[in-house]
């Protein structure tokens, strides 16, 4: 299908951003990537009066470290992130996940910020964001404001975000030497959604992991964490009982919402599987 | 009716000034008002990978793209690849290994091989298999279009020796 008739705007700064979310509200999209808005677009399940085109805004491009995090800026693709030495190097996370994400054309389109502001639950980048503990940047008619991940997923679809407030990058703490990730997810095909999926980061100490960090996609209204999975873990040593009893928690611990093709009981069952492939039986591994 | 939108954008190397509608997407803009036909329009959603066009180098979704978003940029469309020769070893390799049959999908699955070839010049099989993944084919069950993109992967390897 085409796309119903809109009017467009490209602003060249996030001041005129805010001043058009402010004078139109929900009669406005943000565009950046497109990779979700056109979709809706093409399909008339959003029939906005304006699209605002921020892609001309170079101060939301980029990738840097600043003190002690790394920025990444709203409009950082998912390609530039799976191909960037300075994520490979601080936030090895991103690099493993990025892949999962969709196709390459589709990677070279969307963007980071408007993953984490659409805030698909079934999404790589909300999981990523929560499971390192990462910090949301917000401008809005007041200045900027920082949100941290926990805070930041509200509901279906829904964020920290006011209605004129845009994303312009996100923090994450840099991946110090100790630093441990896992990654893994079940899609059914390369690119397709995932059933489930699940994000991890925490420091190796000896053999156990310590500020361990889970977050699950593909189960709930919003991307979650597993937190009493976590403290079971915290600082013991891992083995293979252990993990057994991780899995189990994890099982007993979420309350997965059915997809299409999958019951309660399979993504529960599946998301234990995937924290049995993710934790390494050392953490020396 | 929106205002049309002016754009000035280079495709395969002819520079164009129109005017757009907004709400048109870039396939629609190449199809309709330059009449390049070779990009084509399955889903026009961004699942199925026929609208597969070069937007600054680099593939995109065409039915996911504002045309207006082209403004100032650079598009190559299979007519441009195919003028130029870049792509010839891939195209004789899929009529070689017959990893076409209606053709439809054809034209991005060649944009997307001409990118991988060039992003991952070593690629496994199994690498190409993954990056054609957002590429849909109806008829051959791709073990034809792999074979024919890892045949061009081995000829550039072995040329460059």
């Amino acid at each position: 299908m085409k796309a119903a008739s809109f009017d467009y705007v490209k602003p060249k700064t996030i001041g005129q951003v805010i001043g058009l979310l402010q004078e139109h509200g929900d009669d406005a999209r943000l565009l950046a990537g497109g990779q979700t808005l056109m979709a809706t677009l093409n399909m008339r399940l959003s029939e906005p009066q304006w699209v605002i085109d921020i892609t001309g805004i170079e101060s939301l491009r980029g990738v840097r470290v600043q003190g002690d995090a790394l920025r990444i800026g709203a409009l950082v693709t998912h390609t530039e992130i799976e191909f960037s030495d300075l994520v490979a190097q601080h936030a090895p996370l991103l690099k493993a996940a990025a892949p999962h994400i969709a196709h390459r054309a589709i990677r070279n389109s969307g963007t980071w910020g408007g993953s984490i502001a659409y805030a698909d639950p079934a999404a790589e980048w909300p999981t990523c964001l929560l499971a390192s503990g990462g910090t949301v940047i917000a401008q809005g008619p007041k200045g900027e404001r920082r949100i941290a991940a926990d805070d930041f997923f509200t509901g279906l679809y829904s964020t920290a975000l006011q209605p004129d407030e845009l994303l312009i990058a996100c923090e994450l703490p840099l991946g110090r030497p100790d630093h441990w990730f896992g990654f893994s997810e079940l899609a059914r095909r390369h690119g397709d959604y995932a059933i489930v999926g699940m994000a991890a980061t925490a420091r190796r100490d000896g053999s156990a992991l310590r500020g361990l960090r889970i977050g699950l996609l593909g189960l709930d209204a919003t991307p979650l964490r597993a937190r009493q999975t976590e403290a079971l873990l915290e600082g013991r040593a891992l083995n293979a009982g252990l993990v057994a009893e991780a899995v189990a928690c994890l099982r007993q611990e979420v309350d997965p919402l059915p997809d299409l093709t999958n019951a309660p009981d399979t993504k529960r069952h599946l998301i234990g599987v995937l924290l049995q492939r993710m934790l390494p039986l050392s953490a020396h591994v | 009716m929106a205002d049309l939108y002016p754009i000035k954008v280079t495709v395969n190397g002819k520079a164009h000034q129109c005017s757009v509608q907004p709400r048109t997407h870039l396939v629609d803009f190449l199809r309709e008002d330059l009449g390049l036909k070779g990009s084509h329009l399955g889903c026009e959603h961004g699942v199925c990978g026929a609208c597969t066009v070069e937007l600054d180098g680099k593939i995109v979704r065409g039915c996911l793209t504002l045309a207006v978003q082209a403004d100032g940029a650079q598009v190559q469309t299979i007519e441009g690849l195919s003028a130029t020769g870049v792509i010839r070893d891939l195209q004789e390799a899929f009529v070689r290994r017959n990893a076409l049959q209606c053709g439809f999908c054809t034209s991005g699955m060649l944009m997307a091989a001409k990118e991988l070839l060039e992003t991952l010049p070593n690629a496994t099989r199994a690498e190409v298999r993954d990056w054609i993944s957002g590429n849909y084919c109806r008829c051959t069950g791709y073990q034809a279009i792999v074979d024919a993109i890892c045949d061009v992967l081995q000829q550039r390897q072995e040329a460059l020796v």
